[in-house]
C-alpha cells in the first residue's frame, strides 16, 4: 500500500464484551481474574473487569495489518496502556476504535501513529507502528 | 545485603524506595525458556484469530500479529509463579509493550523462546519488571522480540 506523510488511515470501531474475553483468555493463555471476574478487579482497586491490554493491542495490531494489506509487513508495534478498557457485564460491551495518521515515510518503511479511544478517552499511549510500504 | 542493593539498582535510588520492595533484586538477572518446543496448529491460530474477533478462514495459516504472545505469556506465567518470586497475577498490570517482527508466525511453526528480566525497580510501592522475550524456530531462524513492562502491585 502506498502511504503518504500526514495520511489519514481508516478509523475501525469495535465492540469488545465479556464473552470476548473470556474467549481471549482461553486463546491467549492469560487467565488473570481481572479480566473476568468483577469480584477481583475490584479487590485490586479496579472499577470492574477490564479488557488485556494485550487485547487492544491486538484489535489495534489487526487494523494496522489491514490498513497495510498483510501481518507480514508489519515491522513493529509499540504502545503503553495508559487507561484500562472496562467491560461491563451486558450484551454491548466497551466501545474500542483505532485510528492512525502516518507520521513520517522514508527507506520503504512507515511509522503511522495509533489513536486508540475507549469512548472519550486514550487507552493506549505512544502507540505507533512501523510498516513496510 | 543493604551494600549490595543499591549498587544492582544503580544511581537514583534511596534506601527507602530500595526496602519497599518486595521482590528479590536477583531476578533481574534470570532467564526462563521453554522447555518444549511450541508447536503451532491451524487450530490454534483459529482459535486465537477468531478470538480478538478477525475472520479465521481469511488466510488460515498465518497467525495474527499477536499470537506470539501464547508463547510469551507461558513465560510470564513461569516467571511469576517461580518459588523465588511469587507474583499473584492478579496484582499485576501490563505497563507497555512492544513487538519487533521479523517473520509472522505460521502453522507448522514450532517455536522455542527465552525471556530475559531485563531490569526490576521499584517505585511508589510498585515493581516495574522489565522483560524481553526472544521467539524464534527451532531451526534457530527469528521470529520476534517482545518486550513488555509488567508493574506489581503490594511491594509496600
Amino acid at each position: 500500500m502506498r502511504l503518504t506523510e500526514g495520511q489519514q488511515l481508516e478509523a475501525r470501531a469495535f465492540r469488545v464484551t465479556r464473552a470476548d474475553l473470556v474467549r481471549y483468555a482461553g486463546a491467549s493463555g492469560d487467565f488473570n481474574p481481572i479480566h473476568w471476574s468483577d469480584r477481583v478487579a475490584t479487590s485490586v482497586g479496579l472499577p470492574g473487569v477490564v479488557a488485556p491490554g494485550m487485547y487492544t493491542f491486538a484489535l489495534a495490531s489487526r487494523v494496522v495489518a489491514s490498513w497495510v494489506g498483510s501481518t507480514s509487513d508489519i515491522v513493529s508495534v509499540t504502545a503503553r496502556f495508559t487507561k484500562p478498557v472496562g467491560v461491563p457485564d451486558d450484551d454491548s460491551g466497551a466501545g474500542v476504535e483505532v485510528a492512525g495518521t502516518v507520521r513520517s515515510v522514508a527507506d520503504g518503511l512507515a511509522t503511522i501513529d495509533l489513536t486508540v479511544t475507549h469512548g472519550d478517552q486514550k487507552v493506549l499511549g505512544m502507540a505507533a507502528a512501523v510498516v513496510r510500504c | 545485603m543493604s551494600t549490595v542493593f543499591p549498587s544492582r539498582l544503580g544511581v537514583g535510588y534511596s534506601w527507602d524506595n530500595v526496602c519497599a520492595m518486595a521482590l528479590d533484586p536477583s531476578l533481574a538477572e534470570r532467564t526462563f525458556a521453554t522447555e518444549a518446543p511450541y508447536s503451532v496448529s491451524r487450530e490454534k491460530i483459529a482459535e486465537f484469530a477468531s478470538a480478538i474477533g478477525a475472520d479465521p478462514d481469511e488466510d488460515p495459516d498465518s497467525a495474527p500479529f499477536t499470537f506470539p504472545m501464547v508463547v510469551a505469556f507461558a513465560l510470564m506465567g513461569r516467571l511469576m509463579g517461580d518459588p523465588d518470586v511469587g507474583i499473584e497475577l492478579r496484582n499485576v498490570v501490563h505497563r507497555d509493550e512492544r513487538i519487533e517482527q521479523i517473520r509472522p508466525v505460521r502453522a507448522g511453526d514450532e517455536l522455542v523462546a527465552i525471556l530475559t528480566v531485563e531490569s526490576l525497580r521499584a517505585a511508589a510501592g510498585v515493581d516495574m519488571i522489565a522483560t524481553r522475550t526472544d521467539i524464534s524456530t527451532v531451526g534457530g531462524e527469528a521470529v520476534c522480540t517482545a518486550t513488555a513492562t509488567l508493574v506489581h502491585r503490594g511491594a509496600a
